[in-house]
């Protein structure tokens, strides 16, 4: 092969992976390595399952509509004589097989994150029209405090939990919440 | 010790805290028109009234109640809405074996004293966690209908 060829066709080789790279690494970028972790919690049926869009709550891993074909309600608490708290106590039963916490409800479906990609559910999250007019401070108070929120680390029974512990995921917020919250 | 309030009578009973209110009612109080069906708030048997909202007692600890009113079936026709159930119950013959109606009729008195006029989809929303083995639901309906229609 002749010495110039071959350096052409090294030219062409060389600038089309870093091309590739570039087209990799700008997908990376559209989704913050600092958001990925929250939203492997968040989209943990633990959290979703209650996070729905739809007209009623979910439970189990397999995201089953909730059994008694129980409705949200107008306030997501359930129908007017049938609310969450006619079984959900303030704190699961004491052989797990119901689970509590106080106020327990639905979130309401300007929270609803099922289905939404990494960016969409960013965006929603951060939303101050959609997330009860939180700002990323009052976020990571509401996801790092809130008795409902912690419960998806005590579920009882054999329930499984988000793949971050508790405390990794309170220092993943942090993290994100200190760099602005990027999507 | 806690002391709760069933059927405008105050109570003190000597019960482990984590007692449910089901359990507190049938033996420590004698109350046994609440019934014991799956222990796990599946099935609606035990529903009593607490703070006038249906309760599955079967997962309510003792020590949750606090200061809130509970009302059972042995109670539920001192209410006016209360006894027209259980006289429409009668007259329709809404039970079979028996066995989930006083949970029923708890679920029933809170839906018409909250919705005067029921359609069948508010009658679902409120009484679907009250589950009947003998499929007595057609009753059930008509006999909420019937109170709705005639009597309210």
């Amino acid at each position: 092969m002749p010495p110039n060829f071959a350096n052409t066709i090294r030219r062409i080789v060389s600038s089309s992976l870093l091309i590739a790279a570039g087209l990799i690494s700008s997908q990376v970028a559209a989704q913050s390595p600092l958001f990925q972790p929250l939203f492997e919690v968040l989209t943990h049926p633990r959290c979703l399952n209650c996070h729905t869009k739809t007209d009623f709550p979910r439970q189990g891993d397999e995201r089953r509509r909730h059994a008694q074909l129980v409705v949200r309600g107008e306030d997501n608490h359930g129908a007017p004589t049938l609310q969450c708290s006619a079984c959900h106590q303030d704190e699961n039963v004491a052989d797990g097989a119901v689970p509590g916490a106080p106020h327990w409800a639905l979130a309401p479906l300007s929270m609803a994150w099922e289905e939404l990609s990494p960016s969409e559910l960013c965006a929603v999250l951060k939303d101050t029209s959609k997330n009860g007019n939180r700002n990323l401070e009052a976020l990571f108070k509401h996801m790092s405090e809130d008795e409902l929120v912690l419960w998806g680390w005590t579920p009882g029974g054999d329930r499984t939990t988000p793949p971050l512990s508790q405390p990794a995921f309170v220092e993943a917020l942090r993290a994100w919440v200190d760099a602005g919250g990027p999507c | 010790m806690f002391t709760i309030r069933v059927n405008g009578v105050e109570h003190t009973v000597d019960a482990s805290e984590d007692k449910p209110l089901l359990w507190v009612l049938r033996e420590n109080l004698k109350l046994t028109g609440t019934k014991y069906g799956c222990g796990q708030a599946l099935c609606g048997s035990c529903t009593v009234h607490v703070d006038g909202q249906p309760t599955r007692s079967c997962v309510m600890p003792i020590s949750a109640v606090g200061n809130k009113q509970i009302r059972t079936i042995e109670d539920i026709n001192t209410e006016h809405i209360g006894s027209l159930v259980q006289q429409t119950w009668q007259t329709l013959n809404v039970p079979q074996c028996g066995y989930c109606q006083s949970g029923q009729i708890m679920a029933a008195t809170a839906l018409l004293k909250n919705n005067a006029s029921p359609s069948d989809q508010d009658i679902d929303k409120a009484m679907s966690g009250n589950i009947c083995r003998c499929g007595t639901y057609p009753r059930i309906r008509k006999a909420i209908h019937k109170i709705a229609a005639e009597q309210l």
